[in-house]
């Protein structure tokens, strides 16, 4: 029988893989896929939770919510990559220190 | 056999999370991400939501992860300074002070899961369980899904459509190049 405790773990320890992947990448799309690894952790919480409330179904909708804001976050953050690449030529965050040109 | 699956299943996507942020060539680390992303939508179907297991390979596989192979291959300096570094080392090298705060994270949610796991369930849990209101196997989940979004949840379901609208919107006037329209 798997319990709610085996999906809490598991998505503790995806969190804090993406966690790493936030605070020690040095490449913007890495960066990104850090916090959709924290994103799907997040879902597979409320997913899991979902399971015991079958009058409502809120932990699933929820998490069909979260996945659709997911994409939504993605196809935003990459124009803004792809721009912040044309001007200054890479997409190390470290290397951007201008607000303005 | 249940508990071997859902292990097996988790193992990949550690080991596979674990690979996509120490590797230092960046395409593989996108691929890798690939696999987690499918190892998670197998999760999904052992806590029983077939459906959300389907809209994230359609969604995340389908769309999040083209869209991140198009920006990587776009912003192609760095793809070929990766593929130079790449025939260096394999491994990146882990800098270690994020990795003592994740581990430093890791530790409190653990610890703090096993201590609320000991106390009791939430209230709410345990008098569903009770009333025998847990989702089953058998249950048709995508029809009760349809059932909702289309009652209970109309109002976000619409604000979450117009919400994607605006976003897509959005990022296809930011990746226009300014000169030529």
């Amino acid at each position: 029988m798997i319990t709610l405790t085996h999906f809490l773990i598991v998505s503790a320890c995806l969190f804090c893989i993406g966690l790493y992947a936030v605070l020690a990448k040095r490449n913007a799309i890495l960066i990104l896929i850090g916090i959709e690894f924290m994103i799907n952790a997040a879902i597979l919480n409320l997913v899991a939770f979902g399971r015991y409330d079958k009058l409502v179904y809120g932990g699933q909708i929820f998490a069909l919510f979260a996945i659709v804001l997911a994409a939504a976050a993605v196809a935003v953050g990459l124009a803004i990559i792809l721009n912040v690449y044309q001007h200054y030529k890479s997409i190390n965050p470290d290397d951007i220190t201008d607000l303005r040109d | 056999m249940e508990l071997i699956i859902f292990y097996i299943f988790s193992a990949i996507v550690l080991t596979a999370g674990l690979l996509v942020v120490s590797l230092r060539n960046t395409a593989r680390a996108l691929f890798l991400f690939f696999v987690v992303l499918f190892a998670m939508a197998g999760l999904f179907i052992f806590a029983l939501a077939d459906f959300i297991a389907i809209t994230q390979i359609m969604v995340y596989v389908g769309g999040v992860l083209i869209l991140m192979i198009f920006a990587f291959m776009l912003s192609n300096k760095e793809l070929l300074a990766d593929l130079q570094n790449a025939s260096g080392k394999f491994l990146s090298l882990p800098n270690w002070q994020s990795i003592l705060l994740s581990i430093g994270f890791l530790v409190v949610m653990v610890y703090s899961i096993m201590d609320w796991q000991s106390v009791d369930q939430p209230n709410w849990i345990t008098t569903n369980i009770q009333n025998n209101q847990i989702i089953k196997s058998t249950d048709n989940t995508i029809e009760q899904l349809g059932i909702k979004f289309m009652t209970q949840f109309l109002l976000p379901f619409e604000v979450i459509s117009i919400f994607l609208l605006a976003a897509l919107i959005g990022a296809a006037h930011l990746s226009r190049r300014e000169g030529n329209p």
